[in-house]
């Protein structure tokens, strides 16, 4: 089929633009430049109708082939109004964050920057086994093993590990196995100090 | 044999139950189940070395895979299964009297150790190497569970995981290599690729084979715990003692020596094989016995002794001659006895003392002689004193490699010699370990000791008993053996039967080399005990060697950071780059496919279509628009340069013959500009690009690559068009079929329903989402009504300072908006004065009933001409957006006594009943029916019922816009007014928020946008 180039460059003007804006961290151009992508696809869905053509309104002196495609008009009829919702919500969510937060900026995920803090250390795996020969007083000791913990040595001794880039305490390597970690402070406004 | 299987795995799962009755004395019913094999076992001699050779039973099992329940029970099974079954028998036997009364979990124990006693057994006799990799991985997870017993400890649990992880990966290795062999063969079935094993080894595929057999011997090596795998072993010395008696000596470390001896009649020959089997054998022996003598811990020394054995046998049986098979087997079964016994004597020692430091006991000999005499057989029988089954079983082997190393080549002597001096270090780990179990130490304490009841002893003691049963009396064993070592005999003429081949097993063969080494042996081995001391000092200088665990450690932590890098690399928590990644490729990719595929760009191409010249125009004002959005800073200019493309977009699809969409666009576009207004009022108005810098050109790069990969996309895709678009019979449909002239209408409420249906039910969400966005509970159906409002409370501005001209407007519209005497509108009288305008009330009131009667015109027009339910709909919710912005937030509320949730609602239940009654009525579901009637006035009525459908698409759309404008709209006035009402500064959020606002030196935006979009009306 023959193919609109006008309609395309400027579907692909409207793709660029709205990329460049995506990948900005201001949440209202983000909102703009989904806006502008969804422009350029409905012009796209619009191309693949071909020339243009009369209006689709049943004519029974008319041809099939002389009208405007209408499939691609029902699409894109969808299209702009799911936008439409979808451009609402996102309001929404930039109002939302306002209130809470006082931002209009996407903010690094503080849960991946803490991935990427992970200690090396790890209690299960490094901490030091004293040296057992016998099953029998530990067993004595009650089924829970409880009294004879692994991590407590540590966090009295005061031994610091190396974690990531900064030396921990023992102790709070140990707690990095439970939530809520110690060794990432988030700031007020979210990111690491 | 499945039938044995069945029975064992039954009876372990129903283990738990026997515990909670008995105690731990269900041990007892537990041994019974290996003890009845047994006997089953020593029934089927018969049948295994007479006639056929072997016992098979063959159920499918998935025939698709060739996968079987195929099972042999030959005379290596036959063998290997007395020491799974009969040890583990003894070995229950123990734990009765091992355990306390009062220990946790000991159901969960008991059923592993049956269940792995099931699964060995299982695995020495499948004939399946698929069905004998599930039973090889079942014993390495039931070893896990096992050795992780005390699971408070963190010993336990640490060994567990690192034998589990050890032995899994040489596991995986083992799977692609039986793979690899059996497609190689062409079946699974060992026997019969043991069969053709010389045509393979020898055929096209001898490369693959070859490499397959190297995997299998990987898996082996790592379940047998030859170096570099030898550190696994000792680790799991923290499970507890008869654990180690039945998994780490008897049973699941030989497993990898069965596989070699199980490949051996077939593939000794092949290339990597004799240096693989011998080099690590060696290596493992002397480290095995080396490190022995260094450890403190009897339960240690045992360990590493066990490993040097191993690496023995492993030698022994990988050889592929008939003697050293007939010597392998025969090693395999004195060992397993003899360490099996002397591994319930250390559990014994520890039950009984607490303690299994050479250095804290003493005098042990002297509380229990007959635990003694125990030990000493098979210590004995472990370094190889006559009389006892290792004196025999070593004897055969060193008969075996001086045979070997009779054709003279300098390896074979290295071997030869290598496994005298094992055998010197395994005397000296011998003695010891009977030295630092049972002696009496100078300046020790005797250990306190706990007299050892029978009961608790008798499995050692029938161990012991049977080592010297077969010392004494190695005849049967020899038998057992010989039809295994025949496979390997050579079928030359001069080379003698079999039997010959292989020779026998005997206490006295004469005065033979192998006689003489052994002497040497002993010789070297009482010198090395006897100067412990100083083989101690020499050990303690020489550096600690490569130490494996420290190597596991090492490459965990290396493997540890490895992926704490990646992740951190790669999941930056940058919304930023995931998105440049992603987009990247998005363009990369199809960008290189198409000029990969080089093909020339479609001929057809025109710039300005005949039948609408115009689009160059207009395109050219959307594209200035879409590039002042990207360059405007500020909030404002940047949503009205978007809407500036979005008419654009309008006029383009009038341009190209869609007034549907054009309409819609238009209305959408409007709406879309009241609400960016709405939502963004508290916002500071300036937009800082905070991703500036060399970003900046990231982004320029990717925006306009991506662009431009759409444009040859679309136009390479639209270009391989070849068929008729199916919409050409779309014209016709929708006469005929839906009724309507309106295409487009007929298409989405009746061709493509089902699509529109899906549609509307996404608005209905978003249109929750964004009510509950904003009012975060509930989603505000409860306003109150007007008329229990105070007049000109909404919005109240705060007094200006006097004298201003700000105040004096304020006096003045407050003086006219006193003096208007009809209202306008409802709700009009509740708004502050400052905040009315006359005009526009009068506007609204002159206007919002023409553009509802136009709404309703457009849905039901709708299905002959331009319009429909997305149209009427949106043009609905403009009118009350009118409302709304000329009256606030009680006029909207007087305008529409339904709240938008109900009006959703109702939309949904409308459109789904006019799909769901003509199923009812006997059609298919959203189908169409044409109802034509007369109606006085009206005339001639043709009713079409897809336009109930586009009733309830209007409705949900009505209550859509409804919810954008109460939630962005009154919502947000709403924390204004309530902010104006309570300044206290720390109150509420919106204080929060808006003194962020004034603090930046912005306008608080709230009460500048308003007057603005009244003056618009």
């Amino acid at each position: 089929m023959s193919v609109n180039l006008t309609l395309l460059i400027v579907m692909g003007a409207l793709y660029a633009c709205g990329i460049y804006l995506i990948l900005e961290r201001s949440l209202t151009r983000v909102l703009l430049g989904l806006m502008l992508l969804t422009n350029a696809t409905n012009l796209l869905i619009l191309t693949t109708g071909g020339y243009a053509g009369l209006a689709p309104f049943f004519n029974k002196d008319t041809g099939a082939d002389e009208y405007a495609d209408p499939l691609p008009q029902a699409l894109i009829l969808t299209s702009i109004v799911i936008s439409f919702a979808v451009t609402a919500f996102m309001l929404g969510i930039i109002y939302r964050t306002w209130v809470l937060a006082r931002q209009d900026e996407i903010q690094d995920d503080i849960e991946d920057l803490r991935v990427a803090e992970t200690p090396r250390f790890d209690a299960e795996d490094d901490a030091p086994i004293p040296a057992e020969t016998s099953e029998f007083p530990l067993t004595m000791l009650g089924s829970d093993g409880s009294g004879i913990s692994d991590h407590a040595d540590h966090a009295e001794s005061g031994e610091s590990v190396v974690a990531g880039a900064k030396k921990i305490p023992a102790a709070d390597a140990a707690a990095e196995e439970q939530p809520g970690s110690r060794n990432v402070n988030p700031g007020p406004e979210g990111g690491v100090k | 044999m499945i039938t044995v299987l069945a029975v064992q795995f039954t009876v372990a799962a129903v283990a738990p139950l026997l515990f909670r009755m008995w105690g731990r004395n269900a041990f007892y019913a537990l041994a019974a189940v290996p003890a009845a094999s047994f006997l089953w076992l020593l029934l089927q001699h018969g049948a295994v070395y007479s006639g056929a050779g072997a016992v098979t039973e063959v159920i499918p099992w998935v025939p698709g895979l060739k996968l079987e329940f195929a099972f042999r029970l030959d005379p290596l099974a036959w063998v290997m299964s007395l020491l799974v079954l009969g040890v583990g028998a003894l070995v229950l036997v123990y734990c009765a009297r091992y355990f306390g009364r009062k220990d946790q979990d000991l159901g969960g124990f008991g059923a592993q150790l049956l269940a792995f006693a099931g699964a060995m057994f299982g695995l020495v006799v499948a004939d399946d190497l698929l069905l004998l990799f599930i039973f090889w991985e079942l014993t390495t997870i039931l070893s896990y569970l096992l050795i992780g017993f005390a699971r408070t400890r963190l010993a336990a649990r640490r060994s567990a995981l690192q034998a589990l992880m050890v032995t899994t990966a040489g596991g995986l290795a083992m799977l692609v290599g039986l793979i690899m062999l059996g497609y190689s063969a062409g079946t699974y079935r060992m026997s019969a690729i043991l069969a053709e094993a010389p045509a393979l080894v020898t055929g096209p595929a001898s490369g693959i084979v070859a490499a397959a057999v190297v995997l299998i011997l990987v898996g082996a090596i790592s379940k047998s715990a030859l170096v570099p795998f030898h550190f696994w072993l000792p680790g799991a010395m923290a499970a507890p003692t008869p654990v180690s008696a039945y998994l780490h000596a008897a049973a699941m470390v030989k497993a990898g020596i069965y596989l070699v001896a199980r490949l051996a009649p077939g593939f000794s020959e092949t290339p990597y094989w004799q240096s693989i089997v011998l080099g690590l054998g060696l290596a493992t022996m002397l480290v095995g016995g080396y490190r022995a003598l260094r450890q403190t811990d009897i339960k240690l020394i045992l360990a590493y002794g066990t490993v040097s054995q191993l690496g023995f046998l492993t030698m022994v049986v990988g050889l592929g001659t008939p003697d050293a098979a007939l010597a392998g087997l025969s090693m395999l079964l004195a060992h397993g006895l003899f360490k099996a016994t002397l591994f319930l004597v250390v559990g014994i020692i520890d039950h009984q003392s607490g303690t299994r430091d050479v250095r804290q006991l003493s005098g042990v000999f002297r509380s229990s002689r007959a635990l003694g005499i125990v030990a000493a057989i098979g210590a004995a029988s472990m370094a190889g004193v006559p009389l006892l089954a290792g004196f025999v079983a070593k004897e055969s082997v060193l008969e075996a490699f001086v045979h070997h190393a009779s054709a003279g080549d300098t390896w074979s002597m290295v071997v030869l010699a290598g496994i005298v001096l094992g055998s010197v270090l395994t005397f000296a780990y011998s003695a010891r370990f009977m030295w630092g179990a049972f002696a009496v130490k100078p300046g020790i304490e005797p250990t306190p000791f706990k007299a050892v009841r029978p009961s608790f002893l008798a499995a050692p003691a029938l161990l012991s008993l049977l080592t010297i049963v077969y010392g004494l009396w190695p005849a049967p064993v020899d038998a057992w053996v010989q039809p295994y070592a025949a496979l390997f005999a050579s079928t030359a003429a001069d080379a003698g039967t079999a039997a010959e081949q292989a020779g026998h097993l005997a206490l006295w063969h004469g005065l033979t080399p192998a006689l003489g080494l052994t002497a040497l042996t002993f010789a070297l081995g009482l010198a090395m005990h006897f100067g412990r001391t100083l083989v101690e000092r020499a050990q303690s200088r020489v550096p600690g060697w490569i130490d494996g665990d420290r190597f596991y450690q090492l490459s965990i932590g290396a493997l540890d950071d490895t992926a704490v890098w990646i992740t951190g690399r790669t999941q930056r928590g940058s919304l930023y780059f995931y998105l440049s990644v992603i987009l990247s490729m998005a363009f990369a990719l199809p960008l290189t496919a198409m000029l990969l595929a080089g093909k020339p760009l479609p001929t057809d191409l025109y710039f300005i279509d005949p039948f609408s010249p115009l689009q160059p125009v207009v395109g050219a004002a959307i594209v200035i628009g879409a590039l002042a959005a990207v360059k405007a800073n500020r909030r404002f200019l940047a949503v009205l340069m978007v809407s500036v493309t979005g008419y654009g977009i309008a006029l383009m699809f009038a341009l190209q013959g869609a007034p549907d969409l054009a309409l819609t666009q238009m209305l959408v576009e409007t709406i879309i500009l009241v609400a960016f207004v709405l939502a963004m009022r508290s916002l500071p108005a300036e937009l800082r690009d905070r991703t500036g810098g060399r970003y900046r050109v990231v982004r320029v790069i990717i925006g306009a690559a991506f662009g431009v990969t759409m444009v040859f996309a679309a136009i390479y895709a639209m270009g391989a068009r070849v068929a008729a678009p199916v919409s050409l019979e779309f014209p016709q449909l929708a006469y005929e079929g839906g009724g309507g002239l309106n295409i487009v209408n007929v298409t989405l409420v009746d061709i493509r329903a089902w699509d529109t249906f899906g549609e509307i039910s996404v608005l209905a969400l978003a249109a929750t989402g964004v009510a509950s966005l904003i009012f975060v509970r509930g989603r505000g159906d409860r306003l109150r009504v007007s008329a229990t409002v105070a007049e000109g409370s909404v919005g109240r501005q705060s007094a200006a300072d006097p004298g201003s001209r700000e105040a004096a407007s304020l006096a003045i519209s407050r003086k006219f908006a006193a003096s208007a005497q009809d209202a306008w509108i409802v709700a009009g009288r509740t708004l502050a004065p400052e905040r009315r305008s006359i005009i526009f009330e009068v506007v609204t009131r002159l206007i919002f009933h023409s553009l509802i009667i136009f709404s309703l015109y457009l849905l039901l027009a709708g299905h002959n001409l331009p319009g429909g339910g997305f149209a009427g709909g949106l043009t609905a919710g403009l009118a009350l957006a009118i409302r709304y912005l000329a009256g606030g937030r009680f006029e909207l509320r007087e305008a529409t006594p339904v709240g938008a949730g109900t009006l959703l609602g109702i939309g949904l239940a409308t459109a789904a009943a006019s799909g769901v009654v003509p199923l009812l009525l006997g059609g298919q579901v959203f189908q169409t029916a044409i109802i034509e009637l007369w109606l006085p006035v009206f005339g001639d009525i043709k009713f079409v019922t897809s336009t109930i459908f586009d009733i309830g698409v209007y409705t949900v759309v009505v209550g859509l816009v409804l919810d954008v404008l109460r939630s962005l709209g009154s919502e947000i006035d709403e924390h204004f007014d309530e902010h104006e009402a309570e300044p206290a500064p720390d109150s509420l959020v919106e204080d929060v928020m808006a003194g962020a606002v004034s603090a930046d030196g912005h306008e608080p935006l709230g009460l500048t946008t308003e007057p603005i979009v009244k003056g618009q009306g």
